[in-house]
C-alpha cells in the first residue's frame, strides 16, 4: 500500500511515523504551496471552502507521486466537512485516479466502520504491533504540542526570530527521528532546552492573544498566512485554542471529552447547542480567554464556513459582556498578505491602547 | 515653523497633508495613484515642495499610511509607518474629539471604527468583496455617463428609489441595468444604489456593531451626498463629514509622525531631493521552493533599499534602510 495523507500543522510527523511502523510505504505530499492551491481550486466545486480545496490539491499532488491510498479523517457534526472525504474520492475517481480512500470516523460514534477502516491499515503487522507504536506516536504528539506551546511563549521575546524558527524546526526533526518512548522524551527535552537558550528580551510583557476558529485553518500555516509566526514576530504571545493532542483525544477517539465540555459549557449562555464544526467551541473559547485575562482573540474561518459565521455574529455580545476585543478573519484563496497585516497591526494598536488605559486606571 | 507631512497611498488615491504643531492643515493634496505608487509619491513631493517654498516651513517629521505605506516609507524615509485603520481613527478623534463611530469608505475598502472615550475599541474592514466602495461607484457613474461629482446630488432628486441588490457588485450592476431597461429614471436608480450600498455596508462591515453618535463619515466616498443621505436615513442620526474628509488618513499619519518625532528626537525624512532620485521597483520569482514567491526589490540609483514579498523571510532580511 502506497499511502498518503493531508498536511495539518505538524501532525504529519506522527501520522507518517504510525503508517511506516504499520508497514506501509508513505508517500509524502509536497507541503501545500500556491501550486497546490491552484490545482485544488481547479478541480473543486467553486462553493466549497478553502480546506476542501487545499486538500483536493494535496491529494492530486500525492497521486501524481504514486500514492494508491489516501488516509483522511471524517466528521459527524452538521458541518459539510464530514462529506469531504467521500466527495474527494469521487472527484479523484472521475478524474481517472483509482485510489482507495480510508476515511476514519470517530470510533465511539461509528465503532464498526472505524474497525473496518483501521483494520485495512493494521492487518499487515497486527494489533500487538499497533499497541507498541501507538504508545510512541502518542508520546510524539505530546512532545510536538509541548514544543509548539513553548515556541508560542518564546517567539515574541526572542531577539532573533530567524534563530528561534531554526531551533524550533531542528527540534521537530529530533522528534521525528525518535524511535522509542525514551528517545522521544530525550528529543523533547533537548528541543525544549535549545528553545529556552535562544537569547530573549524579557524587558516587556507581550500582548496575549487567543487564536480560535475552524480547526484546519487554525492548525495549517499555509491556510492562515502563518499567522502565529506573523504575530510572534510582532512580539505577541499567541495561545492556540486547538492543539493536536486535545483534538485527537476529543474527536478522533471519542466525541466530546472533559476539556471540550468545559468550553461548551462556557458557550451555553450565548449558544446552547452544537452547530457543527467548531462554532460552539469558538464562542466558549472567547469566554474562557476573557476570564483568563487575555488582551484579545482572533477568530479564523474559511470563507462561507457556516458554523464560524454563526459564531461570528454572536461575538459582539460576548465581546461586550466580557470586555475582550475579537477580530474575525475570513480566509480564502488570496495569497496577498497585506490585508491580513493591516488588520493585525490595527488590532495590536487597539489592544495596546486598551492595556495602557487599564494600567493607568490601576 | 515646524510642520509635519502625512502621506496616505491608497489603491485609488494618494493624499498628502502638511500640518503645523497644533494640527492645523496648511496644505492638502489629492492625487490619483494610477497604479504607480512611487511615481505619484515623487509627483506629490514636488508639489508639496512648491507649496511650502518661501513660507519658512520646515518638515520635521513624515508619516505614511495606506496599502503602499511600507513602500512609501522606504522612499521618503518615514518616521512612522502606520496601518490606515489606526491613522483614520487618530485623525477622526483629533478633529471631532468626542466621536464614537467612524464610517470610512475609500477606493477599494471600507471600514468601521468604534471609539469610546477617545480609544479604538472595535473595528472591521470589508474582507472578500469590494462592493459599495469608491471604485464601484466610479464604474457605475462612467457606465451611466454621469460625472462622479454629480452622482450623489442626482440621487437626492429621486422621489421613489428603486430597490437594487447590494450584496455583490455584479448582482448590483445587473439589477441596475435591468431596472434601467424597464424605464426607471437615473435619479431613482442611483438613489436605490445608494440605499443598497449603505444597507450592505451596515449589514456586512457594520454587522453587530453598536453605532453611536457622533458619527463621522470620511474617505473619498463621503463626497457623495447621496450616500451620506442614505446613511442618515438608515441610522437616524446626523452624519458629520469633516472638512478634510478625503485626506483623513494622511492627517492621521502626520499626527502620528509628530508624536513619533517627539519621542525619538529627530526625523528620518530623506528630503525633497527624493522626487528627482531614480527609484526602481523590480520583481522576480524566487525559485527556492514551490511557493514561487514574488519578491520585490526597491532600489535607488542602483542601490537596493528594501526587499519584500517572500513567505519565508529570507529576502526581507537583506533589507537595508536608507
Amino acid at each position: 500500500m502506497k499511502i498518503s495523507f493531508p498536511y495539518m500543522g505538524t501532525s504529519h510527523i506522527v501520522i507518517s511515523y504510525l503508517l511506516e511502523q504499520l508497514g506501509h510505504e508513505v508517500i509524502y505530499p509536497p507541503v501545500p504551496t500556491k501550486k497546490t492551491l491552484s490545482l485544488g481550486v481547479q478541480y473543486s466545486p467553486e462553493f466549497a471552502c478553502l480546506p476542501f480545496k487545499i486538500l483536493m490539491g494535496t491529494y492530486l499532488e500525492a497521486v501524481e507521486k504514486g500514492a494508491d491510498t489516501i488516509l483522511t479523517s471524517g466528521g459527524c457534526g452538521p458541518c459539510r466537512a464530514g462529506y469531504y472525504g467521500e466527495l474527494h474520492k469521487r472527484i479523484l475517481h472521475d478524474m481517472g485516479y483509482n485510489v482507495d480512500m480510508i476515511v476514519l470516523e470517530p470510533p465511539l460514534v461509528s465503532p464498526l466502520d472505524f474497525f473496518r477502516q483501521s483494520h485495512k491499515l493494521i492487518k499487515k503487522r497486527g494489533w500487538i504491533n499497533l499497541a507498541r507504536v501507538f504508545r510512541i506516536a502518542w508520546r510524539k504528539l505530546q512532545a510536538l504540542d509541548d514544543l509548539e506551546s513553548t515556541l508560542h511563549k518564546l517567539r515574541p521575546l526572542a531577539l532573533s526570530k530567524k534563530q528561534i524558527t531554526q531551533v524550533y524546526e531542528d527540534g521537530l526533526e529530533l522528534i521525528r527521528q525518535a524511535n522509542s518512548v525514551k528517545e522521544v522524551d530525550e528529543a523533547r527535552d533537548e528541543a525544549l532546552t535549545n528553545l529556552q537558550q535562544v537569547p530573549a528580551d524579557h524587558s516587556f510583557t507581550p500582548l496575549r492573544v487567543g487564536l480560535i476558529g475552524e480547526i484546519y485553518v487554525v492548525l495549517e500555516p499555509f491556510a492562515n498566512h502563518d499567522i502565529e509566526k506573523i504575530l510572534g514576530d510582532m512580539g505577541v504571545y499567541v495561545h492556540r485554542s486547538i492543539f493536536l493532542m486535545n483534538w485527537t483525544k476529543n474527536n478522533a477517539l471519542t466525541h466530546g471529552e472533559e476539556g471540550e465540555k468545559d468550553i461548551r459549557t462556557a458557550a451555553i449562555p450565548y449558544l446552547n447547542q452544537l452547530i457543527g464544526g467548531h462554532g460552539q467551541n469558538s464562542v466558549g473559547e472567547v469566554v474562557r480567554y476573557a476570564e483568563k485575562g487575555f488582551d484579545g482573540v482572533i477568530q479564523l474561518a474559511p470563507f462561507t464556513c457556516i458554523p464560524e459565521i454563526v459564531a461570528k455574529s454572536i461575538m459582539p455580545a460576548v465581546s461586550r459582556d466580557k470586555g475582550i476585543p475579537v477580530l474575525t478573519l475570513f480566509l480564502d484563496e488570496q495569497t496577498g498578505k497585506a490585508g491580513i497585516t493591516t488588520r493585525l497591526e490595527a488590532f495590536l494598536d487597539l489592544m495596546k491602547e486598551k492595556r495602557r488605559i487599564k494600567q493607568e486606571v490601576s | 515653523m515646524q510642520v509635519y507631512l502625512g502621506i496616505d497611498v491608497g489603491s485609488v488615491s494618494t493624499n498628502f497633508v502638511v500640518i503645523d504643531e497644533d494640527g492645523n492643515v496648511l496644505v492638502d493634496l489629492y492625487l490619483r495613484t494610477r497604479g504607480q505608487p512611487i511615481q505619484v509619491v515623487q509627483d506629490g513631493m514636488r508639489q508639496i515642495e512648491e507649496a511650502v517654498a518661501g513660507k519658512n516651513l520646515e518638515i520635521c517629521g513624515v508619516g505614511t499610511t495606506g496599502s503602499a505605506r511600507t513602500l512609501t516609507g522606504v522612499v521618503v524615509g518615514a518616521d512612522t509607518v502606520k496601518n490606515e485603520i489606526t491613522a483614520h481613527a487618530v485623525a477622526a478623534s483629533f478633529l471631532v474629539p468626542n466621536v464614537q463611530t467612524v464610517l470610512e469608505i475609500g477606493g477599494q475598502d471600507s471600514k468601521i471604527i468604534l471609539l469610546r472615550d477617545g480609544i479604538v475599541v472595535d473595528f472591521a474592514m470589508n474582507t472578500v468583496c469590494a462592493a459599495g466602495t469608491g471604485s464601484f461607484l466610479d464604474h457605475q457613474a462612467a457606465r451611466l455617463n454621469i460625472p462622479i461629482e454629480e452622482f450623489g446630488s442626482l440621487a437626492l432628486q429621486s422621489r421613489s428609489p428603486v430597490r437594487i441588490a447590494g450584496r455583490c457588485s455584479v448582482f448590483a450592476e445587473s439589477d441596475m441595468i435591468h431596472k434601467q431597461q424597464m424605464g426607471h429614471t437615473a435619479p431613482d436608480i442611483i438613489a436605490g444604489l445608494c440605499d443598497a450600498l449603505v444597507r450592505n455596508y451596515l449589514n456586512n462591515v457594520g454587522k453587530g456593531k453598536e453605532i453611536l453618535a457622533p458619527v463621522v463619515f470620511q474617505g473619498g466616498v463621503a463626497a457623495n451626498v447621496g450616500i451620506r443621505a442614505a446613511f442618515e436615513k438608515a441610522l437616524g442620526v446626523e452624519v458629520i463629514i469633516p472638512e478634510y474628509f478625503s485626506v483623513m488618513g494622511a492627517i492621521g499619519a502626520a499626527l502620528l509622525a509628530k508624536s513619533a518625532v517627539k519621542e525619538k528626537g529627530q526625523t528620518d525624512f530623506r528630503g525633497f531631493a527624493i522626487s528627482d532620485m531614480h527609484y526602481q521597483a523590480s520583481s522576480f520569482e524566487c525559485k527556492g521552493c514551490p511557493n514561487l514567491c514574488e519578491i520585490v526589490n526597491i532600489s535607488v540609483d542602483g542601490e537596493i533599499l528594501a526587499r519584500w514579498g517572500g513567505r519565508c523571510g529570507k529576502w526581507e532580511t537583506m533589507r537595508k534602510t536608507g
